[in-house]
């Protein structure tokens, strides 16, 4: 684990009208680190990844990304910094088989534009293994046929295969079966072993003591604690999530 | 077949001809039929009428018929795949088509415009995309179901085709006066020429088999069995071999059913090997995900559309030749849903992402065998028209039951 963070935001802000979605939150994520990002619904959980992901750019504060201060609009810049987010809904084309939807929208040519079929399937294989997603029986399968934690794995597999530094995943377990979010579990922790940054968005306790090196907490928009799970209890958790200290009373002017 | 159908153990192999059969049999009793049904279908269709006309459906003369008869429809219908494969639907495709048919024909005329029938035929083609292109606007920037805005084009379109043929002739029949356009569907290939073609064909068929198969083996991917691309390249091979030895023994191949075919060729590639065939299905089968990657969905769509309104044309001006005439019936009949029908009943999915373009040219090969035995038998119009529908219903039935056991077995 590296000593300066990837990813760094300092103070950052958004309003929706008169309701301020975000104030003032800082968060960090390592390379090579699982970072929980938790909270109750309305905490601001996805406010804060859209900023990360250039949908709702943020209204103030800065974003460090690499050690350098970047600004991200659209969803292509954050793409352009290897940031890739898994959102809950997968977005996988069922009709297609998985070398198709991971190579969807980049896929690989030869000569005259043809598509090249074979490279593609050996990537998407080599991505696989690398992985050690060894549940899928063939490559050539529609997306169609496979199991809720097989096409989560798709997904993640997807979102990496691009040299990707930085993984954001909403709400990966959140349909899944105990064996399922075991498979998508271990797979999270392999991306942080091999040195990608993880944001892991979940409502699940569980999941965080199981997989997660930090754990950030936000309440009504602010960022109410950083936790290590190996030093804290899910009582303590839970605690932060429903009353954590918040330095600012929401709807009331700032002072000085 | 555990071992063998993994990712990570055993690559670069040739797969067992037994376990290829066993991975078959395992699709296809999971509902995943391919084009099994409708080969079946195209027997039972050959044999019934086969011995109602007393062996007439066979003679070689019929045959080229039949594939005269089919050659305009399958063109329509190879159009109507990617527009069910995205799925929309293209209900003007027919009036499309005779706007094709009808504007060619009117600048062949010697005594009005007089246009070489290259240029007719380039400009019909280019206005037949350009209403695809109007339509694919309206649907996608409008945000207008494709149903109402080409419902609406089938009305217009009509009425335009109604214009122009009744303007220039008061009888509405207006001849066409080009040798070429009318050889389009009046004409055959000299009998070395089409052996020279099917050859062709056949070797570029198996050189790009084999450099795959080349290909695929040094990147360690697992490869068909050799015996099954043999059969194969056999198979193509007696197929068109087949079709050129009958229909030499007749009037020769028609130049029409060689246009089609190079249309199909050329559409089949666009479907399976260049992004924007990739991109057709993946708007087809999921259109958030495919915006999510980057895909811009509106412009496949029109897209889709504008190769909708071409393959109309293509179709329109041969039906046309066909007839060597257009009058103020054409595209009328039942010329619309008897395209939609050819591809689906080809195994085109009416709900997107899921069809071929060759389903296309089966479809069109059933609807053209049917009628054309009822035409042999003489049958009412009446009549037809209940057959037709009842060979419609029972390819949706089979679609509707094959889909069925494909959800039982986890593989919709």
């Amino acid at each position: 684990m590296s000593d300066s963070p990837l990813l760094e935001l300092k103070g950052v802000s958004k309003n929706f009208g008169a309701v301020q979605a975000l104030y003032k939150v800082d968060f960090k994520v390592h390379a090579g680190q699982v970072m929980a990002l938790v909270g109750d619904n309305g905490a601001g959980k996805s406010t804060l990844i859209k900023g990360i992901a250039g949908i709702y750019p943020y209204d103030e504060g800065q974003v460090t990304f690499d050690g350098k201060d970047v600004s991200i609009n659209s969803p292509r810049d954050c793409a352009e910094l290897g940031i890739e987010i898994v959102y809950q809904d997968l977005a996988l084309a069922d009709n297609l088989d998985v070398v198709n939807n991971m190579f969807l929208g980049r896929e690989k040519t030869q000569r005259f534009g043809v598509l090249d079929e074979n490279g593609m399937e050996q990537a998407a294989k080599e991505t696989l293994e690398s992985l050690s997603v060894t549940t899928i029986r063939s490559v050539r399968q529609a997306v169609a046929g496979l199991s809720g934690g097989q096409r989560q794995a798709i997904a993640v597999a997807k979102a990496v295969m691009w040299n990707s530094k930085l993984v954001i995943l909403d709400e990966p377990t959140a349909a899944l079966g105990v064996a399922q979010t075991r498979q998508v579990l271990n797979l999270v922790r392999r991306l942080a072993d091999r040195g990608l940054a993880v944001i892991l968005i979940t409502h699940n306790l569980h999941d965080i003591f199981e997989v997660a090196d930090k754990v950030t907490v936000l309440r009504l928009g602010q960022n109410v604690g950083e936790y290590s799970p190996k030093t804290t209890t899910q009582q303590e958790i839970v605690h932060a999530i429903t009353a954590g200290e918040m330095t600012h009373v929401p709807g009331m002017q700032e002072e000085a | 077949m555990a071992t063998q159908s993994t990712t990570s153990t055993n690559s670069g192999t040739t797969q067992s001809l037994g376990d290829y059969i066993k991975s078959r049999m395992i699709r296809i009793r999971s509902g995943d039929l391919g084009s099994f049904p409708i080969i079946i279908g195209l027997i039972i269709i050959a044999i019934i009428f086969g011995t109602l006309s007393e062996g007439i459906f066979f003679y070689e003369r019929n045959f080229v018929n039949l594939l005269l008869q089919m050659a305009g429809l399958t063109a329509i219908a190879t159009g109507i795949v990617f527009v069910l494969l995205i799925a929309e639907i293209d209900l003007s495709v027919a009036y499309v088509s005779a706007v094709g048919g009808v504007f060619t024909t009117l600048m062949l005329r010697q005594e009005a415009a007089n246009w070489p029938w290259w240029l007719a035929i380039g400009v019909a083609l280019i206005i037949t995309t350009l209403i695809g292109l109007l339509h694919g606007v309206i649907v996608t920037k409008a945000k207008v179901p494709s149903f109402v805005v080409t419902l609406a084009g089938l009305l217009a379109w009509s009425g335009v085709v109604l214009i122009m043929t009744t303007r220039f002739s008061t009888a509405g029949t207006i001849v066409i006066q080009d040798k070429v356009v009318l050889g389009i569907a009046n004409s055959y290939l000299p009998m070395m020429w089409s052996w020279i073609l099917a050859a062709v064909v056949i070797v570029i068929f198996t050189a790009m088999q084999f450099s795959q198969r080349a290909s695929m083996l040094r990147q360690n991917l697992m490869v068909k069995p050799m015996a099954i691309l043999l059969m194969q390249i056999v198979g193509l091979a007696v197929l068109l071999l087949g079709v050129v030895w009958y229909s030499n023994k007749d009037r020769g191949v028609p130049v029409a059913a060689i246009i089609v075919l190079f249309f199909l060729l050329l559409w089949s590639f666009v479907a399976t090997r260049t992004r924007f065939g990739r991109y057709v299905y993946a708007v087809g089968g999921n259109p958030e995900a495919a915006r999510r990657a980057g895909i811009d969905v509106d412009r496949i769509r029109i897209a889709v559309f504008m190769i909708s309104g071409f393959m109309a044309g293509v179709g329109g001006i041969i039906l046309s030749s066909r007839l060597r005439s257009v009058d103020t019936n054409v595209g009328g009949g039942n010329l619309l849903l008897n395209a939609i029908a050819a591809a689906v009943i080809g195994g085109t999915s009416l709900f997107g992402g899921s069809g071929r373009v060759s389903s296309a040219l089966l479809g069109a090969l059933v609807i053209a065998s049917v009628e054309n035995g009822m035409g042999l038998l003489g049958l009412a119009s009446g009549t037809k028209f209940v057959v037709n529908g009842l060979v419609l219903l029972a390819a949706v039935l089979i679609d509707s039951f094959s889909r069925r056991s494909r959800e039982n077995s986890g593989l919709a």
